[in-house]
């Protein structure tokens, strides 16, 4: 098998940030187009194995290919909207200029933006949802906001991987849509999406494919092969109740 | 006025102030936006130890603090890069080290007493041709690297994760950045002294950026700003007969305060 079919493959990765691993042994395949959520609890190692699915952390063993190719060539092939933006709200930067720069990576230094990356930008701002907002200073504007415009800024760039650390905690109902909105015209373009994701009421239903992560990957494939009553209740241990109406529901 | 322009010791003042207003806005800009003027400050006080040590071998005191102040900027740039949130302790172990090791030098140093206290002070009345072409020749490096690397700093100084996930050495210009800022300060040291150094750093960033959203906008309105208080400041010294750097300080301030009671009284008639 050609292994480029595949997006993204890790292989016996391990990850610690002290003395006790925070990912022990992962490995995965994720192929081209595919829309695959990341669940585990918390602390489970979700926001670690995006990062390492970007080559920020260092591993202790294993690898991370990105269409065959080490992660570390590949900078700038996926497009990251992380957990929590710990950026300074008071930088003197728009809305549009946030998002323009998911296409620096395609600008040349002694141009200007052309007409082309600001309609890719405006396009990217509408699909979101924050078209209105284009003048306004990053730092006026409520979280879930926030969290969009990085989203607009990471589909600016217009990479073929698209990894989302939890896009749909703290939303309402409205931006959840929206948000889901994205992810569908995303992956018709033959978008690779991984999203960590909390909310396992809906993850079956938003997702063709699951890893249920804590440590270890205990199970990776579609949602109906991963809500397996046991193995949820070993991962999430003592929360057995909410997950057995949840399976019978 | 054109009485005080015809001296030349004035007319170097104000090509100085010109070429540290330049140096001031586009660095200060930065180094607000990238929270590193405790790093600056570090850096310009590990300098000292790099005069010290010119004068006990006898070379050229510029020299001494370029040397220093390059090696503590990497230095501490490195150490933030390793570790964001308890980096500032290493850096005041670091500032503390450089005065000392810089005074101890000049003690050992025969001879002659040496004044290390006047580099806090420069003299911005008292400025060689020489130093306004080495200044021109910072301003020149300054320029050329933003213009140069203008989006990857951009993008490093917002969301240095997201630099570093598209492609951008964000480390590379992180102490790109720390470097040019270790420069900067050491000839500004020199010329206006360390405490005009900071003031100007922090001074017309901080107005700039709440009246402009974007980086560059607020680089050109710093440093205009800059020339304008150094300006006035030289003017008021010249006038009262204050010292130079001390009188640009006091009108920096002045303005800082005042441009900060009329944003909060702003914000009370909006509300
Ligand atoms: N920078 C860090 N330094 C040390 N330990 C860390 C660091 N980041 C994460 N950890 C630890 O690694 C483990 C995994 O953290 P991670 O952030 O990946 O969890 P997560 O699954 O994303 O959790 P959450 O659902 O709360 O976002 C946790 O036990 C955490 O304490
Ligand atoms: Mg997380």
């Amino acid at each position: 098998m050609v292994s480029s079919d595949y997006a993204i493959q890790v292989r016996n990765l391990t990850v610690s940030y002290g003395p006790k691993p925070a990912l022990l042994d992962v490995s995965f395949m994720i192929q081209k187009g595919e829309l695959v959520g990341i669940i585990g609890p918390n602390g489970a190692g979700k926001s670690t194995l995006m990062k390492a699915m970007l080559g920020f952390v260092k591993r202790d063993i294993g690898d991370v290919l990105v269409f065959g190719k080490p992660v570390e060539q590949c900078r700038g092939a996926i497009a990251y909207v992380p957990q929590r933006g710990t950026v300074d709200w008071d930088f003197p930067v728009t809305v549009a200029d946030v998002a323009m720069m998911g296409r620096y990576g395609h600008l040349k230094w002694w141009y200007n933006p052309s007409k082309k990356d600001t309609e890719i930008v405006d396009r990217c701002l509408e699909m979101v949802r924050m078209s209105d907002f284009k003048k306004r200073q990053i730092g006026q504007l409520s979280g879930g906001q926030q969290q969009r415009v990085f989203m607009a800024r990471a589909l600016a760039q217009g990479a073929q991987i698209l990894l989302l650390d939890e896009p749909f905690a703290g939303v309402d109902a409205a931006t959840e849509s929206a948000i889901l909105d994205v992810l569908a015209e995303a992956k018709k373009a033959g978008i690779t999406l991984v999203v960590v994701h909390h909310d396992l009421a809906t993850a079956s239903e938003y997702f063709d494919k699951l890893l249920l992560v804590k440590q270890r990957l205990y199970a990776a494939g579609p949602p109906s092969l991963v809500f397996r009553q046991e193995l949820l209740s070993e991962v999430y241990e003592g929360r057995l109740k909410v997950f057995t109406d949840l399976l019978k529901g | 006025m054109t009485d005080i322009l015809s001296y030349g010791f004035i007319q170097n003042a104000l090509w100085a102030g010109v070429l540290a207003s330049i140096a001031c806005g586009i660095i200060g800009t930065l180094v607000v936006v990238n929270r590193i003027v405790f790093i600056s400050g570090g850096i310009a006080h590990t300098a000292y130890g790099g005069i010290g040590m010119a004068f006990f071998l006898g070379i050229s005191p510029l020299l001494g603090a370029g040397i220093f102040a390059v090696v503590a900027a990497v230095i501490m740039a490195l150490i933030t890069l390793k570790d964001k949130n308890r980096s500032d302790t290493v850096i005041g172990v670091m500032w503390a080290c450089g005065m000392a090791f810089g005074i101890i030098l000049a003690d050992l140093t025969p001879g002659y007493g040496v004044d290390l206290m006047s580099y806090l002070f420069g003299s911005i009345l008292a400025v060689p041709d020489s130093d306004l072409v080495y200044m021109g020749v910072l301003d020149i490096f300054i320029i050329g690297y933003v213009l140069f690397y203008f989006r990857q700093i951009h993008a490093v100084s917002f969301d240095m994760e997201y630099a570093t996930s598209m492609g951008v050495r964000s480390g590379l210009i992180y102490t790109v950045l720390l470097v040019m800022s270790a420069l900067a300060v050491v000839l500004l040291i020199r010329v206006v002294g360390l405490i005009l150094v900071i003031a100007m750093l922090t001074i017309p960033p901080y107005i700039a950026e709440k009246k402009v959203c974007s980086l560059k906008g607020m680089m050109i309105l710093s440093s205009i700003l800059s020339l304008v208080f150094t300006i006035a400041g030289l003017y008021c010294a010249y006038v009262f007969n204050l010292t130079s750097g001390a009188s640009i300080i006091a009108v920096s301030s002045v303005c800082f305060f005042v441009f900060i009671l009329y944003e909060k009284l702003k914000e009370k008639l909006r509300s």
